[in-house]
């Protein structure tokens, strides 16, 4: 990872954008069972939600389309299928050409394209384009009990909410600038290494004062 | 004689639960609606507000009522898939009556055989054995309309003392805790107060599973830089991010809640000028606290002594706080004093009657605190008015045309009605919207007292595992087919709106009881034409008590999208917030502080049974499953109760996750899989409630009662846990692994294998 701090993509001004703050899930799955009833994919959910391991932590992690600015799942895709709109959005492979493959699956480095073998097609979040394309908020962010799903303007979010906005990933030599934003505590700390502790003690590493934390 | 007509198998091949997975037409089916119903979820006491789409007289999804106040479109799992409910393969049409010639144990009947049959046996029950000899169960996902009336009926038309209801298993500790305390029986607080407060403390409630809407408003008081503390026998998903955990031993809520008092008062972080103006009683309580020393307190709790300290350093020096605490403390033997001793903290600080400031509990069913301020309780008369007082009685008969002595005095609890079956005091009972089969402790025990009776009646929409024992069952109405009032967690009046009208020949709930007040010669009390006429009745007999809605008119509610109580008169604006001024409900306008001294479970962990049992909810399932183990959707994403275990459990009794194990107690025992998890106490297990027969961890708990509120003590026992033949792989599409994730995701909701369905 690149220590640099990473730089920031504006959201567009004033236009509502999409927040995943995986801190706050809870992991009802309200978000996959509300994605199911999208009326562009009825019966589909396109969104993640697993957790991060169940025999250490009740953390759950949500995953939506990150919307990346060039995204990689388009770039592989032999067949041309993956098609961004004039908003940015990045869709559903096209029916008629994708050949599911899965290259999509495995390039895109937030794991989020979903192959269906039947109808034999790559299905992907389209952040409800159907929605927010007449000003309703995504199905999932609508009814996110903790609102670890957010959907609001940058306004709205620094007025209300703790955290900074990241808009920027790095994976490998690969940076990927995207519409979706993830909330991180301090932006410009730099990288964090997820897999290293913090030094200081904190209760979750012996919530029960076992003295083997 | 009230046994299974047929084998438990051949009742669920005939009437389910079968899982509805699709809406109605299927997936693919066209989106083309007739109307949107504005109107609550049916699910918990959140009632957050959600619109129903309908076409053809059928609900076929959901959007989110974005304008609601309390919920602004949040919705939990079970909302969303609410509508699935409806249109159900295993939805009562007809009226039943059991006949074990007949494949699936019950015949068709006409409405006119079901209600006569059923009158004639209360009429034989009672001339033989006396008016108290039947009895009726009701329950709190009913509305205000209907707690009423189903009040009103078993006064005036069955004429029995003996009415009790399902918020028995629910709200009945903090209720009797907040009218001792307080006065009152009401959360203080509407919701908007938990965004500010400075510290926000939840005892007993996994807010995450239970209360999911409520997590939002949590974080909103963490985005202003509130702390949060937790007191919990589990990691629960929300206690993983608090700042202080407090992963208590189940059982001993008021010994860390008296030592943190204790501390409070070490360190003289107390509020004595509300003390001394708004409380008595305070000298008592720190009396009982003396010696509950931050080391004594982590000897008892099995919590460290220094995040005690830390806990009640935040409550204590922090300007606003809101305690909320749910049935983890309420659940127990000792539950009145568990809710009393966090009422202390609150009146020890000041922290009542302000903005951001309460100690509430968070209401589990949808009505849970409406229905029993409208009087299905044994020992309540509308408006929580008192069934013992006689000036409460005569008022209460004056709205009635009755005569006081008419009213029957105060009757059993619900656990003390399945006692009284047993000791042969009831004969007959009719229950209507309570699984008691299901949700009372001791499964054998209720189910051998509902062989016990003579008649057993039964209204509901499917045929619940409780009305598999009944003689006569009487298709009711679904929460979308129906309207009226609920009252919700905030104490906010709602309105309810029908979405749809009941299919075939199902009935709405209150047209049924008044055929059967006019069979038994008592029509003339229950002359109504609709659900706002009884309303309308309901809330001059609310006029007075302490929850007044006499104020209220449907047309307010919906207009003004919920009114809290008390709104005594018309134009009152409601009361939002109690207690303001810190003018508490009682005579002298204060508060009560109360000696809490901490005692054991009723049962505690020995040799033969060395490790506690608590049980508790898991977010898709609600209560005893009778909707929602019927729903696929949320059957799938959590098909069968596990056994949480901590590691080092695990590892004493060579068990990995996926492992069955075989639980016992001294009432039953039951082998599910066990799911081996860091975030449970080393010396508990966790298993969810909400299934039957040899899958319900009700099993296994304990009919020992709350001395005063009668609540069971679902939330302590103690078993054996031993290694069972057999491993399965748990189903839990949240867990997926690398491989799956790379052949295209794991588990979808479009999977059929994902689909788990036993």
């Amino acid at each position: 990872m690149n220590p640099a701090a990473p730089t920031i993509v504006d959201p567009l001004v004033g236009a509502r954008m999409f927040v995943i703050d995986q801190s706050r899930c809870i992991g009802c799955e309200a978000c996959v069972q509300a994605c199911e009833e999208c009326g562009t994919h009825r019966g589909q959910s396109l969104i993640h939600l697993e957790f991060v391991e169940r025999g250490a932590t009740t953390q759950t992690a949500p995953m939506v389309c990150m919307h990346c600015d060039d995204p990689t799942c388009a770039e592989v895709c032999p067949a041309d299928a993956i098609k961004q709109n004039e908003a940015g959005i990045v869709q559903s492979a096209l029916k008629p050409r994708c050949i599911g493959c899965s290259n999509c699956v495995l390039a895109c480095p937030f794991g989020v394209p979903k192959y269906f073998a039947l109808p034999d097609q790559m299905m992907k979040c389209d952040m409800c384009y159907d929605r927010t394309s007449v000003g309703l908020a995504p199905m999932c962010a609508s009814v996110c009990p903790s609102q670890a799903l957010w959907f609001g303007t940058e306004d709205e979010f620094e007025e209300t909410r703790s955290g900074q906005l990241m808009h920027e990933f790095r994976f490998g030599n690969q940076v990927v600038p995207t519409k979706v934003a993830t909330v991180v505590a301090d932006r410009t700390a730099g990288p964090v290494d997820v897999m290293t502790a913090d030094d200081a003690p904190r209760w979750q590493d012996d919530p029960f004062g076992l003295g083997d934390g | 004689m009230s046994r299974l007509p047929v084998s438990e198998q051949e009742l669920v091949e005939r009437f389910g639960p079968h899982l509805n997975q699709e809406p109605p037409g299927g997936w693919n089916h066209g989106l083309d609606i007739d109307r949107e119903v504005k109107t609550h979820c049916c699910f918990c006491g959140q009632q957050c507000g959600i619109k129903l789409k309908v076409a053809n007289d059928e609900v076929v999804g959901f959007e989110p009522w974005y304008d609601f106040p309390f919920n602004e479109g949040k919705l939990c799992p079970k909302g969303v898939k609410r509508y699935l409910q409806g249109n159900h393969p295993d939805r009562l049409l007809e009226p039943l009556e059991r006949d074990a010639s007949v494949e699936g144990g019950f015949r068709t009947v006409s409405w006119e055989r079901a209600l006569d049959r059923t009158v004639q046996e209360i009429r034989r029950i009672q001339d033989a054995y006396g008016k108290d000899s039947f009895a009726l169960l009701s329950g709190v996902s009913l509305t205000n309309e209907k707690s009423y009336l189903i009040g009103k009926f078993a006064r005036l038309a069955l004429q029995t003392a003996n009415l009790d209801y399902n918020g028995r298993l629910c709200m009945v500790s903090a209720g009797a805790g907040n009218k001792k305390a307080l006065g009152m029986d009401r959360a203080p607080n509407p919701w908007s107060d938990i965004p500010l407060a400075d510290v926000v403390f939840v005892a007993g409630a996994n807010v995450a599973e239970c209360a999911p809407i409520t997590t939002s408003y949590i974080w909103r008081a963490r985005d202003r830089g509130a702390k949060l503390i937790v007191a919990d026998p589990r990691v629960t998903p929300l206690a993983r991010t608090a700042d202080v955990f407090l992963g208590l031993r189940p059982g001993t809520d008021s010994a860390l809640m008296g030592s943190i008092l204790h501390v409070l008062i070490e360190n003289d972080w107390l509020d004595h000028h509300f003390i001394d103006e708004h409380t008595s009683g305070f000298a008592d309580a720190a009396a009982a606290v003396s010696g509950y020393t931050p080391e004594w307190g982590a000897s008892t709790c099995g919590v460290p002594a220094d995040r005690i300290i830390e806990a009640a350093r935040l409550w204590g020096t922090s300007d606003t706080g809101m305690l909320l605490h749910a049935r983890g403390i309420e659940h127990q033997s000792k539950g009145v004093e568990n809710v009393l001793s966090c009422i202390n903290l609150g009146l020890a600080t000041g922290k009542y009657g302000k903005p951001g400031c309460g100690v509430s509990t968070i209401t589990g069913q949808g009505n849970g605190q409406g229905g029993r301020e409208q009087g299905h309780k044994c020992d309540q008369l509308p408006g929580n008015r008192d069934v013992t007082n006689p000036e409460h009685r005569a008022y209460v008969a004056g709205v009635w045309g009755c005569d006081e002595s008419e009213i029957p005095g105060k009757g059993l609890t619900a656990q003390e009605i399945i006692e009284a079956i047993h000791d042969g005091q009831i004969k007959g009972l009719l229950s209507i919207c309570f699984n008691p089969a299901v949700s009372l402790p001791d499964t054998a025990n209720t189910a051998a007292a509902l062989d016990k009776l003579e008649y057993y009646s039964v209204i509901d929409f499917f045929l619940s595992e409780s009305a598999q024992h009944a003689d006569v069952v009487m298709p009711g109405s679904l929460h979308e087919e129906d309207e009226g009032t609920t009252t919700s967690v905030e104490g906010r009046a709602i309105k309810i709106n029908a979405a749809v009208p009941p299919p075939g020949n199902a009935r709405r709930d209150w047209e049924i009881f008044l055929d059967l007040a006019e069979r038994l010669g008592r029509g003339k009390y229950f002359r109504y034409n609709g659900t706002e006429e009884i309303f309308d009745e309901m809330k001059v007999a609310s006029h007075g008590g302490t929850a007044d809605y006499n104020g209220m008119t449907w047309q307010r509610i919906e207009d003004e999208q919920g009114i809290f109580w008390p709104c005594p008169e018309p134009g009152h604006p409601g009361t939002p917030r109690l207690y303001e001024g810190g003018i508490f409900a009682h005579p002298d306008g204060r508060a009560r502080f109360h000696g809490i001294e901490f005692r054991p479970p009723a049962e505690v962990i020995d040799e033969d049974y060395p490790v506690w049992l608590t049980t508790g909810r898991v977010i898709s399932q609600y209560l005893s499953g009778t909707q929602t183990r019927r729903i696929g959707a949320l059957v799938e994403q959590y098909p069968e109760p596990l056994c949480e275990m901590h590691p080092r459990l695990a590892a004493e009794l060579g068990v990995e996750s996926g492992d069955l194990v075989t639980v016992r107690s001294r009432r039953g025992n039951m082998t599910t899989p066990a799911r081996v998890v860091e975030t449970i106490r080393p010396d508990t297990v966790f298993i969810p409630y909400h299934w039957a027969g040899d899958r319900a961890a009700n099993q296994l708990t304990n009919t020992a009662l709350d001395p005063i509120s009668k609540i069971p003590e679902y939330k302590v026992c103690a078993v054996s846990v031993e290694k069972a033949e057999g491993h399965v792989e748990i189903r839990d599409r949240r867990v997926t692994t690398l491989q799956e994730r790379a052949a295209g995701g794991g588990h979808t909701a479009g999977d059929p294998e994902g689909r788990a369905a036993r």
